[in-house]
């Protein structure tokens, strides 16, 4: 049986914000069983008691120093907005209408 | 004057002796890179007009006596996926098509800091994420040495550009063997840095806990000096490590393999491995023992998995990362007609911007993090990778450098691999367990299988022991006398 199935890609891509074509649907839930398939080999390693290892180097908060340096201007943040609108990013609307 | 096959320290020198300009460099490889890009498509853009400003700085700055940056006057190509200030960084995707960075990349801002001539930005796998190049929305790169095959990846273009010899050193970036994959596959050296030892800011990041940026060159010295420019501590980088920079370019320029244990890795050696690319490795571990190096063999139990993990951890964090292109502040936006909402024209410039391979692991690591599934497959995956860095941390007790061959095939035909994940996925079986665990490795060219395409051996070492990779490399480099000429 198949560890994911058709309506699970489409869920899947509907949680990653991406409309994907009945074709892709087809053929990604096709690939990514094939690869679960293989990446599930890591359940074969006894790790109960093993810790967790997120990241490479043993590092805890890093702050900078509290001073003021020189950000990005507004000019420069908007500059590759793809719609500006006074000064600010515009975006499609958020509330549906009724 | 053709300067396309002196290196990059012998460039720097005769340029601050005044032996020749900047200008007459740059322009001798503008106009390489004019002649065999189009057939080789290494890059995505190439400054002109830039480089040649900046060649003209540097020729004014001599001349009026200033002191001299390190890699004055000598091209580097820089991967697409390094923000350059004024210059498109599109990351090989339709998302980023257009983007024009405000700010320089870290590592960009050192190489202008060291008077490097930046030439242009290099194709790559979309978002890096490939081993062929085949996944760029701009066309794939083609291997100089065949060009019916592909260059490796993810960072093809910026191998290419230094086997072609379009410029004499280049950066990529590394999460699972994005540097040295290529680098072996085009018969260039390419080395991923200990993690943490160069700085990211300004990289667009894959997978936060497993990239990092490093150089390509045609000889480890020049890697050494590339190496050397961009490493070190940056307070723009949580992750980097505040530490001095490795003395790399001291241990390629006095290299002495005598009584280096060289381990070689039981694991990843055996089947699966072209036999040609065994053969070689076998005679360039002779050649070691023979100049007096020590072949232990060391036991890595768990790199058995590291694939395995990688494609869990790798797809979580970049669907994590990617979760950014959302067309709102930067980037493609698509379908936004005034009738949709902010979820419907996200979810159909994602759609049109990322091709086949993100979408695919994208979608792998919202499953993996997904509630029910995150203990059994990104949990289990992060708790393997502990038992990968213990295995590393035991075999570095038997000796100080770990060997293994690159990759485990040469260059492949163009289209063999590109829509069968697994098989190109296999391709970095050797290279991942140094991204899971930290460490630093390097491909060195061994020299070429019966059709003649290159062979790379890679060297590991302990974090933070860089310099012993430009030991054992330029050791092995002097013995087996290979020059890469395509």
């Amino acid at each position: 049986m198949p560890a994911l199935s058709r309506d699970d890609v489409a869920h899947l891509a509907r949680l990653a914000r991406m409309e994907l074509t009945d074709d892709e649907l087809d053929h990604y839930a096709e690939q990514l069983d094939v690869i679960l398939g293989a990446v599930r080999r890591v359940s074969e390693v006894a790790a109960n008691d093993v810790e967790p290892m997120s990241h490479p180097v043993a590092i805890s908060n890093v702050f900078r120093a509290d001073v003021q340096s020189p950000g990005l201007s507004q000019q420069d943040a908007l500059a590759a907005a793809p719609a500006v609108e006074d000064h600010r990013f515009r975006v499609p609307r958020i509330l549906d209408e009724e | 004057m053709s300067f396309h096959y002196t290196s990059a320290v012998d460039l720097a020198d005769g340029i601050a002796t005044g032996e020749y300009s900047a200008r007459e460099v740059t322009t001798a490889f503008l106009d390489r890179i004019a002649e065999t890009d189009g057939e080789l498509n290494a890059f995505l853009l190439v400054d002109t007009a830039g480089a040649l400003a900046t060649a003209d700085a540097i020729d004014a700055a001599r001349a009026d006596g200033e002191a001299l940056g390190p890699l004055a006057g000598v091209p580097v190509a820089v991967k697409d996926v390094l923000a350059t200030r004024g210059l498109t960084t599109t990351c090989g995707s339709r998302m980023l098509e257009d983007w024009v960075p405000t700010y320089d990349a870290t590592v960009t801002a050192r190489l202008r800091e060291a008077g490097a001539v930046i030439v242009g930005k290099t194709n790559m796998d979309e978002f890096a994420m490939g081993s062929s190049t085949e996944n760029s929305a701009f066309g794939p790169t083609r291997n100089p040495w065949d060009t019916q095959r592909i260059p490796g990846g993810s960072s093809g273009g910026s191998a290419v550009a230094v086997a072609a010899r379009q410029t004499p050193l280049s950066l990529g970036t590394d999460t699972g063997g994005s540097i040295r994959q290529p680098a072996a596959m085009c018969g260039v050296v390419g080395v991923k840095p200990t993690y943490g030892g160069v700085s990211r800011y300004g990289l667009v990041a894959l997978a936060s806990s497993l990239d990092q940026v490093g150089p390509f060159a045609t000889t480890v010295t020049d890697a050494a000096l590339l190496h050397s420019v961009i490493g070190g501590h940056d307070p723009r980088d949580s992750t980097s490590i505040d530490a001095a920079v490795p003395p790399v370019l001291r241990a390629a320029r006095h290299a002495d393999i005598r009584g280096v244990r060289v381990g070689v890795v039981k694991q990843l050696t055996g089947d699966g491995f072209q036999p040609a690319v065994r053969g070689l490795f076998q005679q360039a571990l002779d050649a070691l023992a023979a100049a007096g190096a020590e072949i232990v063999e060391v036991d890595c139990p768990h790199f058995e998995y590291a694939l395995a993990a990688y494609y869990l951890i790798l797809p979580s964090e970049c669907s994590s990362n990617l979760a950014k292109f959302d067309s709102v502040r930067y980037g493609l936006r698509v379908g936004d007609d005034g009738s949709r909402s902010v979820e419907q024209v996200m979810s159909m410039t994602r759609e049109a911007g990322f091709g086949p391979e993100v979408k695919r692991r994208i979608m792998l690591g919202t499953y993996a993090l997904s509630s029910g599934y995150y203990d059994a497959y990104y949990g289990q995956a992060q708790k393997v990778r502990t038992l990968i860095a213990r295995d590393f941390a035991d075999a570095f007790h038997d000796a100080d450098v770990l060997a293994t061959p690159t990759a485990p095939t040469t260059a492949f035909p163009l289209g063999e691999k590109v829509d069968d994940p697994l098989s190109m996925y296999l391709q970095d079986i050797a290279t991942i367990p140094a991204n899971l665990a930290g460490v630093p490795a390097m491909s060195v060219p061994i020299g070429q299988d019966e059709s003649g395409l290159p062979v790379g051996l890679q060297f590991m070492a302990p974090a933070m022991k860089d310099e012993r990779l430009y030991n054992a490399g330029a050791a092995l480099e002097a013995l087996i006398g290979w020059e890469s000429r395509p």
